[in-house]
């Protein structure tokens, strides 16, 4: 065990926790924010996204050990009110079904909308394919993305 | 006007109230401090009155609206409320929805209790929740009359309000305390579907927020202090059982607080319909992180050994069987060879109309085609997970499950705890699809916290959720079809079987449409367990027979969409045979719905298109897919859905559930697959089992609803298994190759 301090949504935070522990068991189990979800835990469903620093990053597959100090940001982060263009987005298209996915697909179309801000269908099948929704709201999810993209203020 | 009668009364209701602890349960008490900013919008009430089991209303006129079902993509949890609402005459805007937790008294189905499954959901609930609403809008205009001294049928409602002629006016709010003493009425007239206000409109997902929000919902995401996490160690293969485990070694690892074998159901025990369960034996690792508890997991050393054939008694929906689990470690090359060996031989007969032998003799032309499918694993993005808290006089589970109803009993059985002491509490599930209908993992989790004596939550790694069963089976069926001289369908014959079922429908399209018939099934068993997967059997079956009609047509040289009209009004005109289960005039309504808004007769340039429509759990689909190929891969560039599934609740939600069945649909007829050697999966995460990813779907999907007053007859499974046949009949304009074998594409490398 160590003690890692962590700068999380903004707020430093110190968990005790054994070095090779991914940042998803951090944030679900001893930090208490489960917005980030485990699907696969070997970086290939997308579930579990979080940003570091302005990144998407797979947080199933990210010891806390590697993080530093760089900031963390998750679903719970992105926004103080659920007010963030993509997930006002999500709200308006009512993309989800089962809504399991849905917070790593909002994490990763929200870094892909601050590096590009008029993302092509081929910018957003790149930016997105490694988050699967098993429920399939694939359309819903592009439509949103192009929504949120038209919006003046998506930082 | 419909009256129905209804079918709880005020006493039994009080009585299951006090059973509960007094009052409605709240499902999410641990989520005190979540509420969503929709209900912070909503001033709460200081005091609820009860109306009915699935209702009460504030003395501001703000309502509580119970959802029955539990809720794992169909929105139900929207829909459900919605139609109480609407017969409640309530203003959706002042609706709470919360999720009831499981109460057969309050919430009382003979058959499915509050199951969502078998797209019955709002169709089994139809009734019950209109007349909740109903009846209790009755209780309030009759307190309402006692109150202003006037006849209750003179006084009318909407949006919350009631009024009368003289100019009396009050809202639901004011009047809740009275008509909460109103006695319940014994029948209740329900509206017109003309008169429907909230049915039929889009209404956002009550959970949306919280969704979008990564607020606790899920079964995963339960916690409560003191809590230990859980997992489990299965054996490898089907067909094998523990032998021996040390677990010194993982005991003496960070975190972990006990290790210890599990026999979740003794053969003895009787099962019930949805106890299927291929490793009741299994190893438990407790501790006190789930990344301490994983590791731990992987560290565990433990011999299996090969098991004995075994036999269960098996009992439900009124059917009791002695079922045999056959010995042995199975492979997919030896199935594909038994199921060619099997539909070689003959069939059992379970249809037969006219003559087909003599009808296959005399045809001027004859088209036969075997088309088979591999085995599938439901891989809900949620892996099955479960909490529970066993005590001495009462037991706590909590978490994602389709079919409280079904496990209950299982669980009182196994703990020898009567039913009501069991808690069952009902979070949001990602994802269900057939697969959370089987809870096995409830009992698991149950008897792990009553052996360390605390609360537990289980949880599933990836690769157990998709190693440990409960498949879609393996399926093969070989059509044949004989054709005149003048290209007449005058004789089909289908052979249709599996490993360990077969996915035969005898009596369903084109049954009834064909002079002379022929269905036949067989199966084999195996001792790799399976379970209903979106749309059983049809899942593999439509697509299979959509992709022969296809064909036929062709060889008739006729329109793919004329030629099951021409066969459709037949069945009309002079059906053949009994017991046919379609209806006619709703399956030529898709299709002709589709011919229609698809522009059927002048596709767009460029574009290949395929057609396929279907009949199962009493609604119909039909599909028009549109494709190009692009670097050597199809890309569906657009997928037009006509849909008849009565009377559509929540529009816009409806439409989002035919999407996603359409590209779960291509997704798995592409690549779906879970393959077998020496009995083990062959693959057990997402690196290997190829999901339909956001490059694959569909650029466009347009769905269209028959316009219907027909009772709800069921959306979540119907609209899945035609798009299998659209797809292959699309790809074979495109390349001029048919397919028989899914999954088409097979696998390739997905991501790096």
């Amino acid at each position: 065990m160590a003690i890692f301090t962590l700068r999380i949504n903004g707020k430093t935070q110190q968990v005790d926790v054994a070095p090779d522990t991914p940042m998803l068991w951090v944030l679900r189990d001893h930090v208490k924010l489960v917005g980030a979800k485990y699907g696969c835990g070997i970086a290939q469903c997308g579930a579990c996204t979080i940003h570091l620093g302005d990144t998407a990053v797979r947080s199933c597959s990210i010891p806390v050990s590697a993080v530093g100090d760089r900031a963390i940001t998750t679903i719970e982060g992105l926004s103080d009110d659920g007010d963030h263009p993509v997930q006002k987005a999500w709200l308006e298209h009512d993309v989800a079904q089962c809504g399991y996915c849905q917070a790593g697909q909002i994490m990763s179309a929200a870094a892909l909308l601050k590096k590009n801000l008029t993302p092509s269908d081929a910018d957003i099948d790149a930016a997105m394919r490694g988050n699967i929704c098993r429920c399939a709201t694939y359309v819903r999810i592009r439509a949103a993305i192009k929504a949120a993209a038209l919006q003046p203020s998506r930082t | 006007m419909t009256i129905v009668s209804t079918s709880y009364s005020r006493r039994s209701f009080l009585k299951t109230s006090a059973l509960a602890g007094g009052g409605l349960m709240l499902s999410f008490s641990w989520l005190a401090g979540c509420a969503s900013s929709d209900e912070e919008l909503l001033t709460l009430p200081k005091e609820w009155f009860d109306l009915n089991s699935y209702l009460k209303i504030g003395e501001n006129g703000v309502v509580t609206i119970m959802s029955p079902n539990p809720e794992f993509g169909q929105n139900v949890i929207t829909s459900m409320p919605m139609v109480v609402a609407d017969e409640l005459d309530v203003d959706w805007e002042d609706v709470i929805v919360e999720q009831a937790p499981h109460d057969p008294a309050k919430f009382p189905d003979a058959m499915l209790g509050q199951f969502t499954g078998g797209s019955r959901g709002v169709a089994t609930k139809w009734k019950a929740l209109r007349t909740a609403g109903a009846s209790a809008r009755h209780m309030l205009r009759q307190a309402a009359a006692q109150k202003w001294n006037v006849p209750a049928e003179e006084i009318t409602t909407s949006a919350g309000m009631l009024r009368h002629a003289s100019g009396k006016s009050a809202r639901y709010g004011e009047m809740a305390s009275a008509a909460a003493k109103v006695p319940v009425p014994k029948e209740v007239k329900l509206k017109e579907v003309k008169d429907f206000k909230i049915i039929g409109t889009s209404r956002k997902n009550v959970e949306g927020k919280k969704i979008v929000t990564g607020k606790p919902l899920f079964g995963i995401d339960y916690w409560v202090d003191g809590m230990l996490i859980a997992m489990i160690v299965h054996p490898p293969a089907f067909g094998m059982r523990l032998k021996s485990a040390d677990f010194a070694v993982v005991k003496a690892m960070p975190g972990i607080t006990d290790v210890f074998p599990i026999e979740t159901l003794p053969n003895e025990q009787e099962r019930g319909a949805f106890d299927t369960n291929a490793f009741p034996q299994l190893l438990a690792v407790v501790g006190r992180s789930t990344w301490e508890v994983m590791q731990a997991k992987k560290s565990l050393q433990a011999e299996w050994e090969p098991a004995p054939a075994s036999s269960m008694v098996v009992s439900g929906f009124g059917n009791k069987s002695t079922v045999t689990v056959p010995a042995g470690l199975e492979d997919s090359a030896s199935h594909l060879t038994s199921m060619e060996a099997a539909a070689a031989r003959p069939g059992r007969v379970v249809r037969k109309d006219g003559d087909p032998a003599g009808a296959f003799k005399r045809a001027a032309k004859v088209i036969e085609r075997s088309y088979s499918a591999p085995f599938l694993a439901h891989n809900c993005m949620e892996p099955m997970n479960f909490f529970a808290h066993v005590t001495a006089d009462r037991v706590k589970v909590a978490g994602p499950l389709q079919a409280p109803g079904f496990i209950e009993p299982t669980l009182s059985a196994r703990l020898g705890v009567p039913a009501d002491k069991i808690d069952i509490e009902m979070t949001r599930m990602g994802g269900g699809f057939g697969r959370r209908a089987y809870s096995h993992y409830v009992i698991e989790a149950a008897l792990i916290s009553q052996k360390v004596n605390a609360p537990v939550k289980l949880l599933y790694t990836r690769e157990d959720d998709m190693s440990t069963g409960i498949y879609r089976p393996s399926y093969h069926a070989t059509y044949r079809a004989a054709l005149d001289a003048d290209n007449n369908l005058i004789a089909l014959h289908v052979k249709a079987g599996g490993v360990p079922e077969s996915p035969l429908f005898a009596n369903r399209f084109p049954a009834g449409a064909v002079e002379n018939y022929l269905a036949e099934d067989w199966s084999i068993p195996s001792n790799i367990s399976i379970g209903a997967f979106r749309a059983p059997r049809s899942n593999f079956i439509a697509g299979a027979e959509q992709s022969f009609l296809d064909e036929v047509a062709e060889a008739a040289g006729k329109d793919p969409i004329e030629f099951r009209l021409e066969l459709l009004r037949r069945a009309k005109a002079n059906p053949v045979g009994k017991n046919n289960e379609y209806d006619v005039d709703r399956y030529r309504g898709v299709l002709e719905l589709v011919r229609e808004k698809s522009a059927w007769a002048n596709p767009p340039a460029g574009v290949s298109r395929g057609v396929a429509a279907y009949f199962c759990h009493a609604s119909y689909a039909a599909h028009v897919l549109d494709l190009t190929i692009e670097n050597g891969k199809p890309v569906v560039q657009r997928v037009t859905s006509a849909i008849d599934c009565g009377i559509v609740v929540n529009a816009d939600a409806a439409t989002n559930m035919v999407q996603g069945a359409v590209i779960d649909g291509i997704g798995n007829a592409l690549f779906g697959g879970m393959p077998f050697k020496n009995g083990a999966p062959e693959k057990t995460n997402f690196n290997t089992y190829r999901m339909i990813r956001m490059p694959d779907a569909p650029k466009a999907i347009d769905v269209h609803f028959v316009k219907s007053e027909v009772d709800p007859t069921g959306l979540g499974e119907p609209p899945f298994p035609p798009i299998f046949g659209a797809l292959a009949n699309a790809i074979y304009k495109a390349t001029g190759k048919r397919l028989y074998k899914q999954p088409f594409v097979g696998e390739t490398p997905v991501l790096g």
